[in-house]
């Protein structure tokens, strides 16, 4: 009754074989033997609805989508997942949440429709900006995350002062949406579609008001949640959404942009929002390998194989998320490559969160750095 | 005129991180020497003001704060040595969430009061509720109330 009937038809729950090979490939259950992925498919279908929706356990999963790719009769375990807990939200769950629950508040707080965000003023003075026009670029929570997170050193505006540089390189000169709020993704992930909805709506109307065609995003989580989610809740969008790589690649095939020689080995970490929620593994490579000289060495386990970051959400971050992070640093390093590329802000900040652990001293120790701070740093001056 | 009058009546809700040790202890003195002072405050006591995390105070403004104060020991006074040094540096990043959310600087107070100053809790108190008024009502405040 509480999972509906038509949420396990959609999400092929009914085709569940119990063959365990989502269990094997999940990163969790890797290291933390007490989860399953299935075995919440399995007590919702065989209607533990109440226990399992309550159960901590649907928290845990990273939405990563691994046990997707594994899964013989193709179920889609992260969409269910994302339904169950709307469902686990109607029971009152309490969802769990890293930092003290602060970037949940922040997400609720902008729901409000009579505020007025000051967001705006990290925009370089230099930087080519219109008031109205064809492009708009989403910076979405960057300049939270680079007020929240001060004591990680992670400068997550760089990677916003380098889209602009970017965008402003190939004779784009980006429209800002000053009072757009955050994409939601982190509630609706969380079960919180009603606040989702707020959050989705407040955007589209600003975007609208703004009159841009084209939505640009250097952020795989707005990426996917523009993309899939707002669609998929809200109706078709009247814009167009891009990804800060699709828009390089089309303009490096047009010559617009001139690349300095980096003699550096980079690898690359696919989000799992970008890779296996989107199926975009070539274009970051592509945009990457354009940077004449630099080399692109792949981690052991690279493209529909990836392993996530460790955290989604801002929800379940803990010792497992840690060893998740540690190994796949571990495995960065072991590919000798001089930095480790990310295309989500997300996964920059757990990974630098990771570096600090004190026990761990350097043993971690790779530079990261996000796509487009690569991109614009290899322009030519 | 009626609706004048209302908006003049405005009484902004705080709530008021106090440390255990000093600031509420001050509110303590300034109760048993009987020091007057507005009724706006909801004091919240923690056992430090390094307690404070951000999103406590984030978590007070969603829920509708029209001012949140923290306070704690003097510094060289901290119960806990070095506690009220992290509630500045957590009181920063505060600073700088509040300022991207677009809320006015004035609902959004550190202060350091010590156990024996119980007139001085009073002063403050007074002055930031002074302040809270002039800039009203919180954009996040439910509507009612």
């Amino acid at each position: 009754m509480v999972v509906k009937e038509e949420l396990l038809k959609n999400t092929k729950a009914y085709y569940c074989l119990d063959c365990g090979k989502c269990t094997s490939i999940c990163p969790i259950s890797r290291f933390n033997g007490g989860f399953s992925p299935r075995r919440i498919l399995i007590g919702c279908l065989t209607g533990k609805y109440q226990e399992t929706l309550r159960d901590d356990k649907l928290y845990t999963c990273l939405t990563c989508g691994l046990c997707g790719t594994r899964c013989p009769s193709d179920v889609d375990y992260i969409n269910f997942t994302k339904n169950a807990r709307f469902e686990g939200q109607k029971l009152g769950n309490l969802t769990p949440c890293a930092h003290g629950g602060a970037i949940q508040s922040l997400m609720r707080i902008m729901t409000s429709p009579s505020l007025e965000q000051k967001r705006l003023d990290w925009v370089p003075r230099k930087a080519e900006i219109a008031e109205k026009g064809e492009v708009a670029y989403f910076v979405g929570c960057l300049p939270y995350f680079d007020a929240f997170f001060t004591d990680l050193g992670v400068n997550s505006l760089k990677i916003a002062k380098d889209a602009v540089k970017i965008l402003n390189r190939a004779g784009v000169e980006p429209v800002f949406v000053e009072n757009e709020r955050c994409c939601g993704h982190d509630l609706l992930w969380a079960g919180g579609l009603e606040d989702f909805i707020k959050l989705a709506q407040h955007n589209i109307d600003a975007i609208k008001q703004s009159g841009a065609q084209t939505l640009i995003t250097t952020c795989a989580e707005c990426y996917r949640t523009f993309k899939v989610d707002y669609p998929a809740y809200m109706g078709s969008l009247p814009f167009k959404v891009l990804h800060i790589t699709e828009f390089l690649i089309d303009n490096i095939s047009q010559g617009k942009f001139d690349f300095k020689r980096t003699r550096k080995k980079v690898t690359y970490q696919d989000p799992c929002r970008l890779g296996r929620h989107l199926g975009i593994y070539d274009q970051p490579r592509m945009a990457l390998s354009s940077i004449p000289a630099i080399s692109l060495l792949e981690m052991e386990k690279n493209r529909e194989n990836a392993i996530c970051c460790g955290t989604s959400g801002w929800m379940n971050c803990d010792a497992i998320s840690k060893r998740i992070q540690s190994y796949r640093l571990k495995s960065a390093q072991q590919t000798g490559a001089d930095f480790l590329v990310t295309g989500c802000p997300k996964c920059y900040i757990h990974y630098k969160c990771a570096m600090k652990d004190p026990k761990m001293g350097k043993e971690l120790e790779i530079e990261i750095k996000d796509l487009t701070s690569v991109m614009a740093d290899a322009l030519r001056r | 005129m009626g609706k004048r009058i209302k908006k003049e009546g405005f009484e902004p809700k705080i709530v008021v991180f106090a440390c255990n040790w000093c600031s509420y202890a001050g509110a303590d003195t300034a109760g048993v020497s009987k020091i007057q002072y507005p009724p706006n405050v909801r004091l919240i006591r923690v056992m430090c003001s390094g307690r404070v995390h951000p999103a406590f105070v984030i978590k007070a403004f969603e829920r509708g704060a029209d001012g949140v104060m923290v306070s704690g020991c003097h510094f060289g006074d901290c119960h806990y040595l070095f506690g009220n040094y992290q509630a500045k540096e957590q009181f920063e990043v505060v600073k700088r969430l509040i300022h991207l959310l677009g809320l006015e600087k004035e609902r959004l107070r550190l202060e350091w009061v010590s156990a024996a100053e119980g007139g001085r809790f009073a002063q403050v108190i007074k002055e930031f509720v002074e302040d809270v008024k002039k800039v009203g009502r919180s954009p996040l405040a439910p509507a009612k109330t």
